[in-house]
């Protein structure tokens, strides 16, 4: 019902589109440093995992740069950076939108004529979709150099090795499938955290509740989401 | 003009408004008053369709508003100014722009011709030079004239206004009763204001609907306040024994 509402035909264009800027430079920028900081320690974490695991193994050692690229395109780059994402902006929108709805914002747009489920939800959701699957192409080089970061220059790989690893084996619908997950994501994250604090009712208890729910029924729509992706296309 | 007609509103088993029935005069200032948990709010948000009452009809003029669909309701509420409670101003907007929120939104005016018209809705206002602030920069007072600039700046013909004066001192709360009054007779605006103030109800009530326990107990104006015999009435509005020995004097008794 909220999604119908929210996807209809906006009543000005060019406040709609500012309104989805604003979004866009929140959830982009605002999340740049966390994404980098988490993406860096994921490939760092995945290469020496990786690099420990095949120690004295006969499995060539630059398959480490084929596995962290692989891990981050296929997974930790969509997945775990949309799990933080929900942490952050997700709760964030729950917690916007919930304080709106008490503070009488909402009912102000309400009487105004403003459809209020289009205005306060569209620029999220559109702005979600574009700026978070560049979020996750962001993450997955960083994991990439994190993973560069962690082995070579501690002389566990070459930087050859490493570079012949990310060459190796390539297919590119695992960056379609990282795409594919990003924007469903996206949605989900953004539209689950809306609902959550829209519909916002009580106090501060209520609104604390509703930016923990955004997060956990997001948290748990993804990783089911997750599984079905992977199910579907690689299946 | 504004008609309620036999308003009755419940929240799962409690009834809150019980067959309320009542005419709001354009170029007057319609006051609603009684005590807390008497229905007021509910009866206003009621009026101004945010809730949709269990039964009942609320006229716009000669429009059904319930009978209408969103789009048509929209038309209406496009006529529509409200002053909430808490001024309901948006946090991250400055003055300027929450004045302006509405004709960004609904109008194609150049942005000289908005700034005019914000400017002059600010200047009726008597808040000259506030442009840039925000709304955590500005008193309580400031806030609820930035409210009522927002809601005037369409040029509405019916205005709502929950509780203004709630919060506020009592000389800023008589100017901006003042200001309410003004503008409703400039304009020949319908307005309904929602109060349990006193002062408003003896400076600026030309037509009053006492609510009790969500009925109608009296209505009538300022100056048939004094004279009712209406109990309930009299033991609101004279509540304290202050006002009460002011009462018997005003009436020689």
């Amino acid at each position: 019902m909220l999604l119908k509402t929210a996807f209809s035909r906006p009543e000005k264009f060019s406040v709609y589109w500012k309104e989805t800027l604003r979004q866009m430079e929140d959830i982009g920028i605002g999340s740049l440093v966390i994404v980098g900081l988490i993406s860096v320690f994921m490939g760092a974490v995945a290469a020496v995992q990786f690099a420990y695991q095949l120690d004295g193994t006969l499995v060539p050692s630059y398959y480490i740069g084929y596995i962290v690229r692989d891990l981050a395109i296929i997974e930790s780059a969509p997945t775990i950076t949309c799990l933080v994402l929900a942490g952050k902006v997700g709760s964030n929108m729950a917690a916007e939108l919930g304080g709106m709805r008490q503070k009488e914002h909402i009912d102000a747009m309400e009487i105004m004529g403003v459809n209020t489920a289009a205005y306060l939800v569209l620029p999220k959701v559109v702005a979600a979709l574009v700026v978070i699957p560049l979020l996750v192409t962001i993450s997955a080089y960083v994991a990439i150099i994190g993973g560069y970061l962690a082995v070579v220059p501690s002389g566990a790989i070459s930087g050859d090795d490493y570079e012949r690893g990310l060459r190796a084996f390539f297919v590119p619908r695992n960056v379609e499938m990282m795409y594919i997950k990003s924007v469903v994501f996206a949605f989900i994250l953004t539209t689950v955290s809306c609902f959550q604090g829209y519909y916002v009712k009580g106090g501060s208890i209520e609104l604390g509740k509703a930016s923990t729910n955004a997060v956990v029924y997001s948290n748990i729509l993804i990783l089911t989401s997750d599984y079905l992706i992977a199910a579907l296309l690689m299946g | 003009m504004i008609i309620a007609k036999d308003i009755f509103k419940s929240f799962d088993e409690t009834e809150v408004l019980r067959g309320i029935s009542m005419e709001f005069l354009p170029g007057k200032t319609n006051l609603i008053i009684g005590k807390s948990g008497a229905g007021k709010t509910v009866f206003l948000k009621i009026l101004v369709g945010l809730f949709e009452p269990t039964a009942g009809h609320v006229w716009y003029d000669d429009i059904d508003f319930f009978s209408l669909d969103k789009k048509q309701k929209r038309e209406i509420r496009m006529k529509v100014g409200m002053l909430f409670q808490g001024s309901a101003l948006f946090d991250s907007m400055t003055v300027e722009e929450n004045v302006g929120f509405p004709l960004d939104m609904f109008t194609n005016m150049t942005q000289k011709e908005k700034l005019h018209r914000i400017n002059e809705v600010l200047e009726r206002v008597n808040l000259e030079n506030a442009n840039d602030k925000y709304p955590s920069e500005i008193s309580g007072g400031m806030q609820k004239r930035v409210g009522i600039a927002r809601s005037i700046v369409m040029q509405p013909r019916y205005l709502f206004c929950d509780e203004p004066n709630s919060g506020l001192d009592p000389k800023t709360a008589l100017l901006i009763d003042e200001l309410i009054k003004e503008i409703t007779y400039e304009n020949n605006i319908t307005t309904v204001i929602n109060t349990h103030d006193m002062n408003s109800v003896m400076e600026i009530g030309d037509n009053i609907a006492y609510l009790h326990l969500g009925q109608l107990a009296w209505t009538g104006n300022k100056n048939d306040v004094l004279e009712s015999d209406n109990e309930l009435l009299q033991s609101f509005i004279f509540a304290s024994p202050f006002l009460q020995r002011l009462r018997e004097q005003a009436l020689g008794e």
